[in-house]
């Protein structure tokens, strides 16, 4: 039987406020266990919330950048249900009136197609602590800092039919909350967190099957991964004749498979009700305004302009466009340079290439647009050949002198000087009398070889087409 | 001294014909001769209160002056005092102390008040007699074999035995006028959102709020010109300007619209108490009001609809208590499941663990519209009542309770305690200021009379009560039974 796949997300985001959302605890990641926990992150009797509007703001920047409804009248509600790292014993949450609803994303696909996923909705909610269950023997540690962080759970439609389409929609609500600033979106560091729900059906079938949800997986990779072996174990269970059982599966990287953690079928009753401790948050159209004319450049937006304004390729506008700071970066060089196509090629190529070997973000990068700008200005100018620009490159990632100083340095002054080529053309051409008489007798290409030897005697640092212009003449 | 009003006593003091040291110490000598018998006190705090009293006399000597400086009080154990014992009336919390104040606590320590201790209460504010306690009943002061009312049942014994000058209380169906009732105090239930909830241990959060337990409906002015007013850490606490409650006490009655519930006088009003809030009625007019009667058609709801919201709110704001971070922990647990049950099986009374119960059950799948939804349209609808009664009258007057004290033991089934709040659980679900004065004596026991304003026109029934005050003397009637067994004449 031929089946097909059918997959929601939920992604957790922690938004990027510099305190948390019912209290004035900071959100630094990464302080000692429980530093960063006020007595009502603590849940001490009396205390009581006071709503950030910072998050308010984000999920409204959020919102806006999908062309969602945004919700005017958003309610918060109690989530009920008891464990250690929930202080309060319920989870502060939007049930019924989100503050982002309905909107979409336009995914590109590896083929270079484009498709829309819908987004049903993204609430905002207060995180939970943490456990710690190694360093205590017999006993489980709680840290509360990460308790009451802003949350902004984002839900897809379940429109997604493979992984690619999961990693691909993943992907680009990575680079949009990254444009928006409104969040690290770490997937590694748990800033951004996605819930898998995977079912499969008989192809062409209107009705669901039952749904498998593989909770909190950490990257994009995992979620490919993840998808495929939940995919391959519930074809292998219906196919068997069996049935699937609507559970929460954790995936487990080492053995690449999916493993029960409980059965949604006994599932907690969590006595949503209205949060009596908070108003409803109420904004108007001239707030939804003010958010939206703040809103950066998006990615799609800048990928149109990019093509247009630097006559890039789709694919190469696509890949400078994928981070915000990337896109940034290759504007300056572009710009500073005088040369969008080059400075295109270096940046996703050289640079990016560079920085995956490095794991570095472009933010580490010892090469700043700057002086990649100014290589590329030197190629234009002909102070180097764009093979040597490659060696500068290589130095410029230790030596952080400026770019002519290291051509300087290093001698890599590309040879203009006619005198000076002359001087090796006719040292090469003394050297091959045998291919020199080739060309002479019509072998045009050997003229390949004869640069070449030229190209190597100067270290590469002759310019090309004046040795190869020197080199005809004196042949003749 | 110690049976005076706030009134007087501030004006000793200002006068300087008594210290703040001599009145504290005369209120702790008090309490250590009768607490012992009414049980009013879940801790007393001689020694910082003593050096409050030095401090405000201190102060007072480098020429500060306001109404309540150096005056001595109690809080009800449900607010949060920095550094001394917070427990709510639980064994669950019968450890805490609290590394905060809440709000209410910290603005009577600004206007320069000495705090005595903390009074007993209905373990966590559930209950209408003190008997819920985990650290046992608190005794009327005017029949020790009678419940003082409540759950703010030790304020209002201490204000009426004059174990202090005055007490906060609080009121999330009838928590402070009940008592108030039945002690012969003056008790208000501010509207909700005008003092602060934060410090304040949640029972209901959409229906609690604290007020004042006094000698005087003056007194009371006093209080609540410092508790109210907005505070960023509530954001349930409403922006208003500020007002002085005393200001319009003295207003005249002449021309005054006076709103009697016919729903408020029917079966189950004991004779007595109506005879003595129809009197009350009498001496308005003679002051010049105009009385009239008003339907609140939806009133028989209010119990039904308050036994479903109050619970339900409470199930979710006592799940903290969970033996995790503070408070009660069960001796050697096994597992995490085991902590919770355990902890909070033996950390809960009985009445706290009914209406977790109650309330848990209210909110689950399947239930709720039939309950919590369908209580908020109930909900609705009573206030809905009371506006339409408030478009004819000023205030509405009506019996605090139907009766007078009743027996310690004396009421063993859930439901009838719960029908002890019928007149004054409304006012909590319509959200609007109510105060109970003294409004007579039966059988050795006082009567209280409920007064019940619009939204935010606390002034105007303080007023009400106030010019009552000036007219008669109930509340200045004090039980003989204390005197006797405190050994004064």
């Amino acid at each position: 039987m031929e089946w097909e796949t059918v997959i929601g997300l939920e992604v957790h985001v922690s938004l990027s406020t510099k305190s948390k959302l019912f209290s004035g605890s900071s959100t630094e990641f990464g302080a000692q266990p429980n530093t960063q926990a006020s007595i009502f992150d603590c849940a001490l009797p009396g205390t009581l919330p006071v709503f950030n509007e910072e998050a308010l703001r984000m999920a409204v920047r959020f919102g806006v950048a999908i062309g969602a409804e945004i919700g005017k009248r958003s309610v918060f509600d109690r989530k009920n249900y008891f464990y250690p790292d929930l202080p309060k014993g319920y989870q502060v949450t939007q049930l019924d009136f989100p503050t982002v609803g309905k909107g979409a994303l336009t995914v590109t696909l590896a083929d270079g197609s484009e498709k829309i996923i819908g987004v049903t909705r993204a609430h905002i909610e207060e995180n939970a602590g943490k456990s710690l269950h190694e360093e205590f023997s017999g006993m489980s540690g709680i840290d509360l800092n990460r308790a009451g962080e802003p949350l902004l759970e984002i839900v897809s439609e379940p429109e997604i039919t493979c992984a690619e389409e999961a990693v691909a929609y993943l992907k680009k609500l990575h680079t949009i909350i990254r444009y928006l600033d409104i969040s690290d979106a770490i997937m590694a560091q748990g800033s951004m967190r996605c819930d898998v729900n995977v079912s499969i059906r008989p192809k062409g079938a209107t009705e669901l099957g039952t749904r498998a949800e593989i909770k909190n997986i950490n990257s994009f990779r995992f979620v490919e991964k993840a998808i495929h072996s939940e995919v391959a174990r519930q074809q292998e269970i219906l196919e068997d004749g069996g049935r699937i059982i609507q559970e929460t599966r954790r995936y487990n990287a080492d053995k690449d498979e999916t493993s029960s953690m409980r059965s949604k079928e006994v599932a907690n009753d969590y006595r949503y009700f209205p949060e009596p401790d908070l108003l409803p948050v109420v904004i108007d159209d001239e707030y939804i305004a003010a958010v939206t004319a703040q809103l950066p450049e998006l990615p799609d937006a800048r990928k149109a302009r990019f093509i247009e304004d630097y006559s890039l390729s789709n694919y190469d506008a696509g890949v400078l466009v994928s981070s915000r700071e990337l896109a940034e970066y290759y504007e300056i060089v572009a710009t500073a340079s005088g040369d969008s196509k080059l400075a295109a090629n270096w940046v996703s190529q050289d640079l990016l290439g560079l920085l995956n070997k490095h794991n570095w973000e472009i933010a580490d990068s010892p090469i700043q647009a700057v002086r990649l700008a100014t290589l590329i200005a030197r190629i234009k100018d002909n102070t180097i050949s764009g093979k040597i620009a490659k060696t500068v490159f290589e130095s410029m990632i230790s030596d952080e002198s400026d770019v002519d100083a290291i051509i300087e340095s290093k001698g890599l002054k590309q040879v203009t000087d006619s005198g000076e080529i002359e001087k090796l053309v006719l040292e090469v051409i003394e050297k091959n009398p045998a291919q020199v008489q080739q060309y002479k007798d019509g072998k045009e290409q050997v003229i390949g070889f004869l640069v070449g030897q030229c190209m190597q005697l100067s270290k590469g640092k002759a310019n090309p087409a004046q040795v190869n212009e020197l080199l005809r003449e004196k042949m003749q | 001294m110690i049976n005076s009003t706030v009134a007087e006593i501030s004006a000793a003091l200002a006068a300087g014909d008594i210290s703040s040291v001599e009145i504290t110490q005369a209120y702790l000598d008090r309490i250590a001769t009768l607490n012992g018998e009414l049980n009013a006190f879940i801790t007393v705090c001689e020694d910082s209160a003593l050096l409050a009293a030095k401090a405000a006399d201190e102060a007072r000597a480098n020429g500060l002056d306001s109404p309540l400086l150096g005056i001595p009080l109690a809080h009800k154990d449900i607010f949060c005092t920095k550094d001394i014992l917070t427990t709510c009336g639980s064994r669950m919390l019968h450890n805490f102390v609290s590394p905060y104040n809440a709000t209410v606590v910290e603005r009577f320590n600004d206007a320069g008040t000495v705090l005595l201790g903390k009074t007993n209460m209905d373990e966590f504010a559930m209950g209408s007699s003190n008997e819920t306690s985990f650290f046992g009943d608190v005794k009327n002061p005017w029949n020790t074999e009678c419940v003082p009312g409540g759950s703010s049942g030790g304020s209002a014994a201490a204000v009426a035995a004059d174990l202090c000058a005055m007490a906060t209380g609080t009121d999330t169906g009838g928590s402070i006028r009940q008592p108030a009732a039945f002690c012969g105090v003056t008790g208000m239930k501010p509207s909700y959102g005008r003092v602060s909830r934060w410090g304040m241990i949640a029972f209901a959060s959409s229906l609690d709020q604290a007020g004042p337990l006094a000698k005087s409906a003056e007194d009371a002015a006093l209080m609540l010109n410092v508790m109210s007013g907005l505070d960023k850490k509530d954001s349930t606490s409403i922006d208003r300007p500020i007002e002085d409650f005393t200001a319009s006490l003295n207003q005249p009655l002449k021309g005054i619209r006076i709103g009697i519930p016919k729903q408020h006088f029917a079966e189950g009003l004991s004779r007595e108490v109506e005879q003595a809030v129809r009197d009350a009625l009498t001496e308005y007019e003679k002051l010049g009001a105009i009385i009239k009667e008003v339907d609140l058609t939806n009133s028989h709801l209010s119990v039904s609809a308050y036994y479903v919201v109050a619970p339900a709110e409470a199930s979710a704001n006592l799940s903290r208590f969970d033996g995790v971070r503070y408070g009660y922990r069960c001796e050697d647990p096994v597992n995490l499941e085991d902590m919770y049950k355990r902890t909070r099986s033996e950390g809960f009374g009985e009445e706290v663990k009914r209406r977790i119960m109650i309330g848990t059950y209210a909110l689950s799948a399947g239930f709720y519209d039939a309950y919590y939804r369908k209580a908020q349209k109930i909900r609705r609808l009573i206030k809905d009542d009371f506006d339409r009664a408030f478009t004819e009258v000023d205030v509405i007057i009506g019996p605090t309770s139907p009766h007078t004290a009743f027996k310690l033991g004396s009421k063993s089934d859930p439901v009838s305690m719960y029908l002890e709040d019928i007149y004054t659980i409304a006012v909590n679900l319509a959200g609007l200021p109510a105060a109970s004065i003294p409004v007579g004596i039966a059988n050795g026991l006082p009567m209280g009379m409920q007064i019940i304003g619009k939204y935010f026109d606390e002034a105007k029934i303080l007023n009400v009560a106030h010019q009552f005050q000036q007219h008669t003397d109930w509340h200045k009637q004090k039980s003989t039974a204390i005197t006797a067994a405190s050994g004064e004449s």
